[in-house]
């Protein structure tokens, strides 16, 4: 088989996880990426007709909480983890254009 | 808007609406309208590592509820996270249902008795809130956003139509109708001014019988008339684009209320790229036959339903009648109604009463009971009070509560004798013989002039029909 993942997927994932990789990094994670990919392709050569998909190891279903309110945090505790604040809000540099 | 040539719109919609929850989604956190900023959040709906999500047991409820009254199936389904960067999605993804939505394939019958299938009606948690601040903010040169997290993960249901609509004033009685669907289930406030609805439009358009063109999807649908002026635009910029020999791209385009038009968003192809997968910290979803017929069993009436019982009393059906129904219907004044009805009150007065006096003061129903309504409705029928005198007994009795009987007797609002009614009418007639010679004639508008004269003498304690009355008998 051959390589499952190319050199321009890794960079096209990298772009949108916003990571910036060095081209030595690009060739080697296309390396180590392509061999975990391949390793589970492995699971292409066995006959799973029939076999549901999994997402989840356990057999739980409808797990759910009543709708009661708990205490939310702190607001002065929550906003000083934050690298900046202003008005009871969190500050970050202009974001260009709306939402996706 | 009619469109030139034989040109024919195709329009599917995407209601998002907020679920009326006592907390959010996936966190105990207050689901809350107009707290203090950042003041209804904790680790899980800051997205702050280690921290897992439960869902939301109301939420599930509502969103089976929405589906139910939307006739779709109530399917297994399941999360999955929808990933991207923005600031108002702390843990930079946000959890949706993907391939397997808990509602599917349903639809809405619309007043004008056309259907709109609904393709799915699914669950998600909302955003938060950003404000943005220019050049011109607070600290000179600051360019930076503001964050809220108050909404992170507030339920959402997104209700997703087919490609059934055919023109900007059905996507509006669409979009009405759904709306009183929300509210009659209790899933929404429907409040579209403070984001609790909210529309996307699909816009496509085409010749009549071809296939679908390329559509562009409007965001940023703020009210009913947003909607209906952005469609009509885009339809029109697709349009003149195609017989200007050009071609529709498939984009995300954001309306602006003041310029009046829609354009292209500035976000990256790449932007497009979610990497969906599954929810690894939530499990399925699949409610059970006992858990969905608990939900059924406290399902109210539907508007339609609700409509039609209404419809169905009035001994008439004029323009004005049909729109009181629309409004009792809407602001849920039925139980009024009905009970006038029930008690003898002709269907145009109790209408009346109902769309106008007691809708204009909407938040103060709790002091009217349905039998003070009905009380006072039966005093002005038989001439006890006038129509003026009448909506002031409705009016103290919703600012105050109260007895109509007392409240109009305190207002000293007695029955004008016949005796004394007659006396008046005479005199008026000797003061004005050319105003009465022209109303003998045939001039039917000098009984309202006779009206006016005998409302001022009796300081408007007269009823204007039985003023009628004694002028005809004496004509």
């Amino acid at each position: 088989m051959s390589s499952p993942l190319r050199r321009d997927d890794v960079a096209h994932v990298a772009k949108l996880a916003r990571l910036t990789l060095s081209s030595a990094e690009l060739d080697m994670f296309t390396e180590q990426l392509g061999q975990v990919l391949e390793h589970a392709n492995d699971m292409s050569s066995l006959n799973l007709e029939g076999v549901k998909p999994t997402a989840h190891p356990f057999e739980l279903l409808n797990v759910v909480r009543a709708d009661e309110i708990r205490a939310s945090l702190d607001r002065d505790e929550v906003l000083a983890m934050a690298p900046d604040a202003q008005d009871g809000r969190f500050a970050v540099p202009r974001i260009m254009g709306e939402a996706p | 808007m009619t469109l030139p040539g034989e040109w024919e719109m195709v329009i599917g919609l995407e209601v998002h609406t907020e679920l009326q929850t006592a907390t959010k989604m996936f966190c105990g956190c207050a689901n809350h309208f107009g707290s203090e900023p950042n003041t209804n959040v904790c680790p899980v709906c800051l997205g702050l590592p280690g921290s897992l999500p439960v869902l939301n047991e109301r939420a599930v409820e509502l969103a089976m509820a929405i589906g139910m009254a939307l006739h779709c199936t109530i399917a297994p389904s399941t999360f999955h996270r929808k990933n991207y960067f923005y600031p108002d999605m702390p843990k930079d993804f946000q959890i949706s249902q993907y391939d397997l939505p808990i509602n599917k394939g349903g639809f809405l019958d619309l007043p004008d008795a056309s259907r709109v299938s609904i393709e799915r009606a699914h669950l998600e948690e909302d955003t938060g809130k950003s404000t943005h601040l220019g050049g011109t903010g607070r600290i000179h040169g600051a360019e930076r956003s503001l964050v809220d997290y108050n909404r992170s993960g507030v339920p959402l249901v997104e209700i997703v139509s087919g490609p059934d609509i055919r023109s900007a004033a059905q996507a509006r009685a669409y979009a009405s109708e759904l709306r009183g669907i929300l509210i009659a289930t209790g899933a929404s406030d429907g409040r579209m001014e403070e984001g609790s609805m909210r529309i996307d439009a699909n816009v496509s358009v085409r010749k009549a019988g071809e296939p679908f063109g390329t559509r562009c999807e409007i965001k940023n649908l703020n009210s009913l008339r947003s909607l209906v002026r952005a469609i009509d635009f885009e339809a029109r910029r697709q349009i003149e684009l195609i017989e200007g020999g050009g071609v529709v791209r498939q984009e995300t385009r954001h309306w602006d209320e003041n310029l009046g038009a829609t354009s292209t968003m500035r976000t990256k192809e790449e932007a497009e790229d979610y990497r969906y997968f599954r929810e690894p910290d939530l499990v399925d979803l699949a409610p059970d036959d006992a858990w969905q017929q608990r939900v059924r069993d406290g399902l109210p009436k539907m508007p339609a339903e609700r409509r039609a019982l209404l419809s169905a009393r009035l001994t008439s059906s004029t323009e004005a009648q049909f729109d009181a129904v629309e409004v009792v219907i809407d602001l849920n004044l039925e139980t009024y109604v009905h009970a006038a009805l029930d008690a003898g009150v002709d269907p145009a007065l109790a209408l009346a009463r109902a769309a106008n006096e007691l809708a204009g003061d909407i938040d103060n129903l709790g002091h009217l009971s349905s039998e003070g309504f009905c009380a006072t409705l039966l005093m002005e029928q038989r001439g006890d009070l006038s129509a003026t005198q009448a909506k002031t007994v409705l009016g103290e009795q919703l600012a105050h509560g109260g007895d109509p009987a007392s409240i109009a007797a305190s207002l000293g609002f007695e029955r004008l004798s016949s005796e004394s009614l007659e006396g008046t009418v005479a005199t008026l007639i000797e003061q004005f013989p050319d105003e009465w010679a022209r109303y003998r004639e045939g001039d039917e508008k000098l009984a309202q002039f006779f009206i006016g004269q005998v409302m001022k003498v009796t300081k408007g304690q007269a009823n204007g029909k039985l003023v009628v009355e004694q002028l005809q008998a004496r004509r």
